[in-house]
């Protein structure tokens, strides 16, 4: 038990500070933490512009959906990641169980995750003038690490397609542009074709974009309880399917010797 | 005469490269598309159908400047990976005859996106581009991607000395498209940011493209537009001739 949770919190530190060796700090933060400021800008300029939405809108959408990056990016790197550095081999040559090795390294970017979507609200918020009551805060962290939560989930499922695909990075950013049009960050989903609205229901963030803009708007946390129960399940049902995804295909590559050629 | 053919076929064989590379090639054109399809639905719910055009017209220009920013502030670094920029540092002809055609086939890239968000306008939201002005089109189009590049030629020379420089080109990516006017129009942005609009060739060259399809009078844009190129290289060699010199002296072109 001891040497699992080792695995779990130890292995997860390490390979979260990796992240920060092919990637210098200041590059990074101002990569995770800028970036998305200028996101909700230019969505709420253009949200001005079409006449939409107000500010508060995009501020909450878009801050909820650019945890997109720091979890599905860092999910794949884990895999990617090592790879590239050439120690993809010896992690999984390890008699290490696989499940505090795989769920170590997604914690970290949970929180991480999580701090991206707090950090540009608050700043984003800041600059727009947006107002939101005090007491309605802790209940917008909650949604902000619910939906690191299940996107996380969903970046493990994406890290066992690292372990076959080369270009994980265009991988990468086209699964974030999906999350961009189909999670509702910038239209409102009963504005999406009926299909959309389908696919966009099973995505992960979808359903915690629409509780944080009802819990901004003064919705307690119990007011949302349905659509964070379906954000949970979500995340709960990706995170299994991801675990047992990257399982099998670690299998696959041992079998078919593609570790370290995909 | 010499100097032209440098120019010609470097811009020749680093653009074939860039359309063989799935993350220059393929997602240079798809990223913009995702954010074209956002503003297409936003402006579509707005209600407005001049604006639809309006945004169409920006959501294409986007994608020159994406396929621009990253690919182009970290040139140098890749030429780092390859292993070829003492090489290229080392060839008689000056460094900015090298560098150039590596930027502006990063801008041509973005043609493929801008053909691509047009036609994806037109066939998912049946957006049909006015065209006033035809021939000035024809001209704004390669005097913007050719500027674009210019810019891009700039970045590459300031971000030398960054190892991460692809990294400092994506966080450009969604401020250019904000203050050069592309989605909002430079009217709803603060006063101070406008001076900075004016001093971006993307600026000029957009409101060229739009005169042209929309409108007006594109060729004093145009103008602004490609002098301003010319002016982002002659900084650009200045910076060029700084860096190399420095680096020269203390053997940090590697930066190892």
């Amino acid at each position: 038990m001891t040497y699992a949770l080792r695995v779990f919190f130890v292995g997860g530190l390490t390979s979260y500070r990796a992240l920060f060796g092919w990637l210098s700090p200041s590059i990074l933060l101002t990569t995770l933490f800028a970036t998305p400021i200028f996101q909700i800008l230019l969505f709420a300029y253009i949200g001005r512009t079409a006449k939409l939405e107000n500010d508060e809108f995009y501020v909450i959408g878009n801050a909820i959906q650019y945890v997109s990056i720091p979890c599905v990016f860092g999910m794949v790197q884990m895999i990617s990641g090592e790879r590239y550095a050439q120690t993809l081999a010896f992690v999984l040559v390890t008699p290490a169980g696989r499940l505090p090795l795989f769920l170590g390294r997604a914690f970290p970017v949970v929180l991480n995750g999580a701090a991206v979507a707090v950090v540009s609200f608050g700043v984003a918020a800041l600059l727009l003038d947006v107002g939101v009551r005090p007491s309605s805060l802790p209940s917008l962290l909650a949604v902000a690490v619910l939906a690191s939560f299940s996107c996380t989930g969903f970046g493990l499922v994406l890290a066992g397609i690292g372990l076959r695909v080369r270009e994980t990075s265009v991988m990468n950013n086209i699964v974030f542009g999906l999350l961009l049009i189909f999670t509702g960050s910038n239209v409102r989903l009963d504005r999406l074709p009926d299909w959309m609205q389908a696919i966009g229901g099973s995505m992960p963030l979808t359903h915690a974009i629409t509780a944080g803009r009802e819990v901004a708007d003064g919705a307690s946390l119990a007011d949302v309880t349905g659509l964070l129960a379906w954000e949970a399940a979500l995340g709960a049902v990706y995170m299994l399917a991801g675990y047992a995804f990257l399982i099998f295909m670690e299998t696959q590559s041992r079998r078919r010797a593609t570790l370290e050629i995909s | 005469m010499h100097a032209l053919r440098v120019l010609g076929w470097g811009w020749v064989f680093h653009a074939k490269m860039m359309t063989r590379s799935a993350f220059d090639g393929l997602l240079a054109v798809l990223w913009p598309l995702f954010f074209a399809t956002v503003a297409f639905f936003m402006f579509r719910n707005g209600g407005n159908p001049e604006l639809l055009v309006y945004a169409a017209l920006g959501a294409a220009v986007m994608g020159v400047w994406t396929a621009t920013s990253v690919p182009a502030s970290s040139a140098l670094q890749r030429a780092r990976w390859h292993g070829v920029l003492e090489l290229l540092v080392a060839t008689p002809v000056h460094f900015s005859l090298v560098l150039l055609p590596v930027t502006i086939a990063t801008s041509a890239i973005g043609l493929y996106c801008l053909a691509a968000t047009i036609l994806w306008g037109k066939f998912a939201f049946g957006i049909d581009l006015p065209m006033e002005h035809p021939f000035a089109f024809a001209l704004a189009v390669p005097a913007t991607v050719i500027s674009v590049g210019m810019l891009g030629f700039l970045l590459a020379v300031a971000f030398v000395r960054f190892r991460r420089s692809w990294a400092m080109g994506a966080v450009l990516e969604y401020p250019v498209w904000l203050i050069c006017g592309f989605l909002v129009p430079l009217s709803l942005l603060p006063d101070w940011v406008r001076p900075i609009s004016w001093a971006l060739g993307p600026t000029w060259g957009m409101n060229a493209i739009r005169q042209a399809s929309m409108g007006g009078t594109p060729l004093p844009d145009v103008a602004i537009c490609f002098a301003l190129g010319l002016g982002y290289v002659a900084a650009g060699v200045l910076m060029l001739n700084s860096v190399l010199r420095s680096a020269r002296e203390h053997a940090t072109l590697a930066l190892t």
